[in-house]
């Protein structure tokens, strides 16, 4: 139980998908102007996140895995460099698949995320995750605890950008810096203060 | 369109990552160091170009409606063989970059380029199109690689350039520039940097702040 707490914290602050190892920094930058819309997008990578992690970590341990097949009878068999093309092929299947489930049946979370839900087959962080689930020899409970840990931390990212932004919008910037420019050091800075959480250890 | 202008506007005029947004997020962690950066290059160069070249020789027998599928069959595959051939022949520098190589498949360069220009023009074009994007990226990685492998630790490709104070010389190291922060802060610059020389590029802002209108307050 600990070190699933401890990997929890770990991933949320310290491993910060987007602060710590820039991932999904193009949409990070690209909807962080509205705190609604970050958010909203945020509550989208957690679920998809938590989702596709614990997947892809079956899916590796049960086919792709050197001798993974052994139970089909297979035990030579080495898939592991259909890694790549299988993760992506999960995560834009199950984008879709929840796509058309919250259209369904729970229409007011579809409306709401509607429009970032294609958005995140794109995103690197979702990838990233699976990734590092595989890199790191996550066994199932702690890619479900990763998956869950790596999406609330970028959600919190983003949203706290978003918020940064909304207030940075009265400023006075300098010309070149305007826009991009200045949001890429507000993100610096606010990778610096993650940095902080550095030394915790559980 | 003209050869020159395909392959060097994305250099400076028309930066993937400086202007257009693109291709940022794989791309930062891996420029701690100047070797490592100069594989990435060449690994998202050519997957952005031959993606581009095979984007465009299928997209008039492809579908709209599955075309983001099939864009993403085709990068997965190119970078499944850029990762076999890094494991084959750089193996340690393959370490390095992790799951960074993996990452190109969802780097918005290669599906933005895909997506916006290969969709609608021809194979030639689309292939000088990827090539020119690569380099733009390029540049900037190898820029930011520079400064911060030779302030960070004081070497370039791993060979001592700037002799280090706890060695018996003058340099002592910028640490920082070898953590995530630096990263944003030095792209943050370029960007200033490039807008300065390129006004074009500046962005209109929000809000204005309105000039004083009440008269200023008599001293007392």
């Amino acid at each position: 139980m600990e070190a699933y707490l401890s990997l929890f914290v770990r991933s949320i602050f310290i491993d910060n998908m987007a602060l710590a190892f820039f991932l999904g920094m193009c949409t990070l930058l690209a909807v962080s102007k509205k705190i609604g819309a970050a958010f909203g997008l945020g509550i989208a990578v957690i679920v998809v996140q938590t989702i596709t992690v614990p997947v892809n970590n079956l899916l590796y341990t049960y086919v792709l895995a050197d001798g993974a097949l052994a139970w089909a009878g297979l035990p030579d068999v080495n898939l592991s460099f259909l890694g790549l093309i299988s993760y992506i092929g999960v995560i834009a299947a199950l984008v879709q698949i929840l796509e058309m489930v919250l259209d369904k049946y729970v229409p007011a979370l579809y409306n709401a995320l509607g429009v970032f839900l294609p958005l995140i087959t794109v995103n690197c962080a979702i990838l990233g995750g699976s990734l590092f689930m595989v890199e790191r020899d996550y066994n199932f409970g702690e890619s479900v605890v990763f998956g869950v840990g790596s999406g609330v931390g970028w959600a919190l990212a983003i949203t706290a950008l978003a918020g940064i932004r909304e207030k940075m919008k009265y400023s006075d910037v300098p010309e070149g810096l305007r826009g991009l420019g200045i949001t890429f050091i507000t993100v610096g800075l606010m990778s610096l203060g993650f940095m902080s959480f550095g030394g915790i250890d559980l | 369109m003209k050869v020159k202008e395909l392959l060097f506007a994305p250099i400076f005029s028309n930066n993937p990552i400086a202007l257009q947004i693109l291709g940022i997020c794989s791309a930062l962690a891996v420029t701690s160091s100047l070797a490592v950066t100069v594989v990435m290059c060449i690994a998202l160069t050519s997957v952005v170009a031959f993606s581009n070249l095979f984007v465009s020789l299928v997209r008039n027998h492809a579908p709209g409606s599955i075309r983001i599928i099939i864009q993403m069959t085709i990068i997965a595959s190119l970078v499944i063989v850029v990762d076999q051939v890094l494991k084959a022949y750089a193996f340690e520098i393959s370490k390095q970059l992790s799951v960074f190589v993996g990452l190109i498949i969802t780097n918005c360069i290669v599906m933005g380029r895909a997506e916006a220009f290969a969709m609608k023009n021809p194979p030639l074009p689309s292939f000088l199109d990827g090539v020119g994007n690569g380099l733009g990226y390029s540049a900037m990685l190898l820029g930011l690689a520079f400064i911060r492998e030779l302030f960070g630790t004081g070497s370039l490709f791993g060979t001592q350039v700037l002799p280090l104070a706890t060695e018996g010389g003058w340099y002592i190291p910028n640490g920082l520039l070898l953590l995530p922060p630096s990263a944003f802060f030095l792209i943050g610059l370029f960007i200033w940097a490039i807008r300065v020389w390129k006004k074009d590029q500046i962005e209109q802002p929000d809000y204005k702040i309105a000039p004083n209108t009440k008269p200023l307050a008599k001293e007392a």
